[in-house]
């Protein structure tokens, strides 16, 4: 799957989590920018991740993520494996 | 193959509009409730149970009609983050028909909220509290080598369980007890050794649950049986270490539909909302093949033919439901004689034409047949779950009659009583011999109706049944089947009042309180308690009928003119001139709109949201004249002036 793909899955991901029906998904997006991106909606947000992209992240990859862009990032190092 | 539990695969996928199709109903303000579980009655992932939930909150906080969901307020306590699990609960229970709110106590706070009396759970007078405690709040450890510490741990764990309990009995007494069966985690410190060994935490698990389970029993509390599930869907998927280490999430998220399925099936189930009846399609469902085109010889039931035992299974199962009081039904597309020729002939049928309540096989559309069965049962469609292999039948039986439970069925035959019974359609907090009788209740019946057509007319009938009815006050022995009447009864309830065993035994105990059991017996045999009274003193000489409910099985027998008869002699006993009745409608008690005005009493008043108040005054040979009503005329004939 090349970016754009993730990028478009990710788009329907975060319509799923979150109530705000057009969010943007752009790799500066984060947590400050979005309401109800709390720490249990992150958690959500990951295990929703995880299960469309079929694979599981430690809790130190996680917990060092900044942004979208990190997140893709690290989705293509999953997929890519 | 856990995923036919963790994607409750008996429920159809959720539609692609779903997200649309939700905020479309928010603005809704008619029909809310039934779109809602319309809605709910699709797997749902976590995110889709959290924003059905959040419309289900803002509706209820904004007062509006969620009918014909049932409210219900559950209090839950944990000792882990309830966050991703209240809204699964509160998803999960519009499914199955209830409009619930949930009320969390503090996180961690376990103790403090069940043992303050003004804690915020003991303020919101909750119908139920969940105790959503995993393991790590028992506080065990292993003690390998020490038995009096093992002992020790389990006596103190144990105790701790029972202390809140006793919080929560004493400061919200009316609110029944709901716990949860522990799961050990799948780290053992041996291996086998440890379910052998006491001062392993396995073993320790093993023990409380143990206790748990005795206790359950003798306190009339609820179990959600935890550890069952997690045995089933396997312990190492269970239990997540990274997820409570990240958000002390008590399992992992994948299990949380599962999870609020089974406690919303519970509480569904304290407000009588299991299902009754089983209806099965016939052909490639509860045999192999097609009896119109492979007849006896080609139908596949036979054992040491793998798909023969597959379908087997299932008849195995219906036949085990059916002696715990569920009703077997049949609604199969072929002429009656085809559909009958396995149940009279085929000898590896395990179904006989004695255990099924009612039998339909015609050409007829299966929804039209499905509701003349609910007719002949005297049972509401929510009561019923229709099991058919053909997904158009299926189809075509949900959209017609959205209130029976419809599963969806795995291609293969093997697992399809594992599907039937991974719904948990017949889920029960309570089980007696009563129960266990109904099923021949209702086929005994199906004889008396056979009995109905040759009568020349109803009181001729009713002659040749040769009713007996005896009338006693609530007994201790009674009590739990009063209690369950009075609790599951929906359709001929007058006011739909729920009591708790305690307030039950209240009444039993208050000497200003009139209760009655009814108890029927005909030719055909014992029908067991057949309907429920309660009467209270509103004002001097004026008993109000705070609870009047029967059996729909005693229909059309006139009974409900005894019982008034059997009221009425015990009020005019203790000087009472008056008796005032309520009519509550509910949507599902339609039923016995007329009760009051068949029995001869006035209409006092109209009151808002359609309910009825009745009364009759109680003159000189008050009992003679009910009589007179209910033996020799019918009820179209009374002369109301003579009264």
């Amino acid at each position: 799957m090349d970016d754009a793909g993730i990028y478009t899955r990710l788009s329907t991901i975060f319509g799923d989590v979150f109530d705000e029906d057009e969010i943007e998904v752009t790799p500066n997006l984060s947590a400050k920018d979005v309401a109800g991106w709390d720490s249990l909606t992150h958690v959500r947000l990951m295990l929703t991740v995880e299960r469309a992209f079929n694979t599981k992240f430690s809790a130190q990859e996680i917990g060092s993520l900044e942004n979208v862009g990190e997140l893709i990032a690290l989705i293509r190092k999953h997929i890519c494996k | 193959m856990n995923k036919i539990y963790s994607e409750l695969q008996w429920l159809p996928r959720a539609p692609g509009t779903f997200n649309g199709q939700l905020r479309a109903l928010r603005g809704l303000r008619e029909g809310l409730g039934r779109e809602l579980q319309a809605l709910a009655l699709h797997a749902l992932d976590i995110n889709q149970l959290i924003k059905m939930a959040r419309i289900i909150d803002k509706a209820r906080y904004g007062g509006e009609d969620l009918r014909p969901l049932e409210p219900f307020r559950l209090a839950v306590l944990s000792n882990s983050t309830l966050d991703l699990i209240l809204p699964a609960l509160v998803a999960s229970a519009a499914r199955h028909g209830i409009a619930l709110e949930v009320v969390a106590g503090g996180y961690d706070q376990v103790t403090q909220d069940a043992l303050s009396i003004d804690s915020k759970i003991h303020r919101a007078n909750a119908d139920a509290v969940l105790f959503a405690l995993d393991y790590r709040a028992l506080g065990l450890k292993a003690s390998p080598g020490d038995h009096e510490a093992a002992r020790a741990n389990l006596e103190a764990a144990t105790g701790h369980l029972q202390m809140l309990r006793g919080g929560i009995k004493k400061h919200s007494s009316k609110a029944v007890c709901i716990f949860q069966s522990y799961v050990a985690p799948p780290e053992t410190l041996f291996g086998s050794l440890d379910r052998v060994s006491a001062e392993t935490i396995r073993s320790q698990v093993d023990g409380v649950n143990r206790r748990l389970v005795e206790n359950i029993l003798e306190l009339d509390d609820v179990l959600v049986d935890v550890s069952g599930l997690a045995e089933t869907v396997g312990t190492a998927d269970w239990h997540d270490p990274q997820l409570w280490n990240i958000a002390k999430a008590p399992f992992a998220a994948e299990f949380i539909p599962l999870y609020a399925d089974h406690v919303a099936r519970l509480v569904a189930a304290l407000r009588g909302k299991q299902r009754k009846v089983l209806i099965l399609d016939l052909d490639n469902t509860v045999w192999g093949g097609v009896i119109g085109d492979d007849g006896l010889e080609g139908i596949k039931i036979a054992q040491g033919d793998a798909t023969g035992e597959a379908h087997l299974t299932l008849q195995r199962f219906a036949l085990t439901l059916r002696e715990r009081g569920i009703l077997l039904a049949v609604c199969s597309k072929n002429s009656e004689e085809m559909a009958r020729a396995p149940f009279e002939r085929h000898p590896e049928m395990l179904l006989k034409m004695e255990h099924i309540a009612a039998f339909r096989g015609n050409w007829e559309n299966k929804a039209t047949n499905i509701r003349s069965i609910a007719d002949e049962l005297s049972l509401g469609l929510d009561a019923m779950v229709f099991v058919d292999d053909n997904p158009a039948e299926r189809g075509l039986v949900r959209s017609l009659l959205p209130e029976v439970a419809v599963p969806e069925m795995p291609d293969n035959p093997a697992h399809y009583a594992r599907v039937v019974s991974a719904a948990g359609y017949f889920e029960a907090v309570t089980f007696s011999k009563e129960d266990a009788a109904r099923a021949g209740y209702y086929e005994s019946n199906s004889r008396r109706s056979n009995l109905k057509t040759q009568a020349a007319n109803v009181d001729a009938y009713l002659e040749t049944l040769k009713m007996t009815i005896t009338f006693q006050p609530f007994d201790i022995a009674g009590r739990p089947r009063i209690t369950q009447l009075i609790n599951k009864s929906n359709q001929y309830n007058l006011t739909t009042r729920r009591y708790t065993d305690a307030e039950v035994a209240a009444a039993t105990e208050d000497p200003s309180v009139f209760t009655m059991q009814v108890r029927l017996e005909d030719i055909f045999g014992d029908n067991g308690m057949i309907s429920v009274v309660i009467c209270r003193e509103r004002e001097k000489r004026v008993w109000e009928i705070d609870t009047w409910l029967m059996s729909c099985r005693v229909l059309g027998r006139r009974v409900e003119h005894a019982v008034l008869r059997e009221i009425v002699k015990h009020a005019r006993a203790v000087g009472v001139e008056k008796l005032v009745g309520a009519y509550r409608p509910t949507g599902r008690n339609a039923l016995v709109a007329d009760h009051y005005s068949k029995l001869c009493f006035t209409k006092v008043s109209e009151e808002p949201q359609a309910v009825t108040l009745w009364e009759l005054t109680l003159g000189d040979k008050q009992e003679e004249r009910i009589a007179a009503n209910a033996v020799s005329r019918p009820p179209e004939m009374v002369d109301s002036s003579a009264l």
